[in-house]
């Protein structure tokens, strides 16, 4: 069952957000803080009512302010994950699983909780409150808790802001783990492109409570229109590569369609694929193929287009191979380099510019 | 010692938190979720009794269920006796002159539980009703303790408004604290010192019973 969602406000905040959401796959709302992203979300869990709305899963319609139809929050079939995982303090973890399965017969409860804190690898913690778990076995409660609803539409707010890098690792990993086995939409809501390009097919660029680009992942990324809401510092560009080989001195080689890529170690076998994202200011432009360099990454590319940033940059956007590839250098440069659409010239990227959590989880 | 003004008093303070349970936890919970235009009249409405001095309270309680009043005049209708200087009349009087002793904590209580956790109550699929029982009740419980032991050791306590609105009719309206005033007034110093002694132990205890509690969910919540 589909979601489908449609917002227009004025007031407090100007909202105009349209989207729907296929059965399994997950949008990422994103955007910069404060620009209605999980107003967005709790609208449709219903804890919120902007002036016009409607939002309909599948056949059923759960709030249309125009046929006046509302369904309060606890009669929709919703998983919502929140930003502070607002988990109940006073129950164990099991006790707050059990709380979402309130409508289910009291003989099935216990079990199907235990089997849910098992798919996050809580089984041992069953028994603990919310202040003797760790943030990142709390959001797991929490994802777990929103799993129990059985619901028709997952929602998760900003769920991976509040735990440490290499705990996020982790659940990056489960939640996509995770996501393969759902059938239902998924709407998560972050600031960090990084974090959506990692988990979402999709996504929607919120600005200023308007939906300004809406597209997979591979087109917003590349798309200098929907990049200037997130950004300049979030301008980048993912490359799909697969892993060559482990090499002694702690690289990794991969193989990119543009030709080699060496990485600080990826974790991950030979012939494992994953996708590499690589910040746009981080890549350089070279007219001759650069020798007496230390970077160890060039790439043969060419310019497919130019946009003046309202700086001193440039945005240029690059082919490499049959992928795509930004790059941000000053006007200046662009001038001396003579630059120009259909040029060939050679992208170089440091390898230890290319951030950890930019590399996404190998898939065989 | 007085035992029936005693008996008289527990029976009142009973009542008094008994009736005064379900509105604390009703009007607290939504005095400290809800945002309105009057509410700030509201809360002082509410608040009145903790600044007016209880003779007068007790003199405008009087007139208002006094046996010419409409209210009187409708009890006496009703079940063929006055409000005024009855037991009935002083639970009606200890409830309204409360209202802030249960109300307030109770308030409160409900005010330190997170808007996310009732949000997330909801999303779990728990009624209003089931949320009330399961999370809030749960998490206000301090509050609402707290509340209903200040309103049963300050009705113990209370002697300006007994005595506007109940007179001192023994086993009806004299409670504790007239009676210690009566000891007095007949120059029984031993006997008013016996029973103030026992208010004080009542008291003492009810009070380090609620900051025992409270220690112990704040532990439990930690």
């Amino acid at each position: 069952m589909a979601l489908d969602v449609d917002i227009t406000a004025s007031a407090p905040i100007p909202l105009r957000v349209r989207f729907r959401v296929e059965p399994g796959e997950m949008l990422a709302l994103v955007g910069p803080s404060g620009a209605g992203k999980s107003t967005v979300l709790r609208t449709i869990a219903g804890l919120w009512q902007p002036a016009r709305t409607r939002v309909a899963v599948g056949g059923e319609t759960w709030v249309d302010t125009e046929q006046g139809i509302a369904l309060p929050p606890h009669r929709r079939r919703v998983g919502m994950v929140f930003q502070s995982y607002a988990l109940f303090p006073h129950m164990s973890a099991l006790d707050n699983v059990k709380t979402s399965l309130h409508d289910r017969p009291a003989a099935e409860r216990d079990a199907e909780a235990r089997r849910l804190l098992r798919l996050v690898h809580l089984d041992g913690q069953a028994t603990r409150r919310p202040a003797e778990l760790s943030g990142g076995q709390q959001q797991r409660v929490a994802v777990a808790r929103a799993l129990a609803r059985r619901p028709e539409v997952l929602l998760l707010d900003e769920p991976f802001s509040a735990v440490d890098r290499r705990t996020r690792d982790t659940l990056y990993r489960e939640v996509r783990e995770l996501r393969d086995r759902l059938d239902m939409p998924v709407v998560l809501v972050t600031h960090d492109i990084a974090e959506a390009e990692l988990l979402a097919d999709r996504m929607a660029v919120i600005s200023d409570g308007v939906l300004e680009h809406e597209g997979t992942v591979g087109e917003i990324l590349c798309d200098p229109a929907a990049l200037r809401h997130l950004g300049l510092r979030d301008m980048g560009a993912s490359l799909s590569a697969r892993i060559v080989a482990q090499e002694e001195d702690g690289l990794t080689r991969l193989e990119c369609a543009a030709g080699p890529l060496w990485l600080p170690r990826v974790e991950g076998q030979a012939g494992n694929r994953l996708r590499v994202r690589v910040m746009a200011h981080e890549v350089l432009l070279a007219r001759e193929a650069p020798v007496g360099l230390s970077a160890l990454n060039i790439l043969p590319v060419t310019v497919t287009g130019i946009t003046p940033g309202e700086g001193p940059g440039m945005l240029v956007e690059l082919r490499a191979g049959d992928e795509r590839l930004l790059s941000r250098i000053t006007r200046r440069s662009a001038l001396a380099l003579e630059l120009a659409e259909g040029q060939s010239c050679h992208a170089v990227i440091k390898s230890m510019a290319v951030a950890r959590d930019h590399v996404g989880r190998p898939v065989d | 010692m007085d035992w029936t003004a005693l008996s008289v008093s527990l029976q009142l303070a009973g009542w008094t938190v008994l009736l005064l349970l379900p509105v604390a936890i009703l009007a607290g919970r939504q005095l400290a979720y809800q945002d309105f235009r009057s509410k700030g009249l509201v809360e002082a409405l509410v608040a009145v009794p903790l600044v007016l001095p209880p003779t007068v309270f007790g003199f405008y309680l009087l007139v208002t269920l006094g046996a010419n009043s409409p209210v009187g005049q409708f009890w006496n209708n009703l079940f063929g006796q006055q409000l005024v200087f009855s037991f009935t009349g002083l639970v009606v009087a200890s409830v309204v002159f409360n209202l802030p002793f249960a109300i307030q904590p109770a308030q409160r209580g409900f005010e330190a539980i997170p808007a996310g956790v009732r949000e997330a109550g909801a999303c779990c699929g728990l009624t209003p009703w089931q949320s009330l029982w399961r999370v809030e009740l749960p998490l206000a419980w301090p509050g609402v303790l707290t509340a209903m032991v200040l309103t049963f050791a300050h009705t113990l306590g209370e002697f300006g408004i007994v005595l506007m609105v109940g007179g001192s009719i023994p086993g009806e309206t004299r409670t504790i604290a007239i009676a210690i005033y009566d000891r007095v007034q007949a120059f029984d110093n031993e006997g008013a010192a016996i029973m103030s002694a026992v208010l004080l132990g009542i008291s003492l205890f009810t009070i380090s019973l609620t900051f025992w509690l409270s220690r112990r969910v704040g532990r439990r919540l930690g």
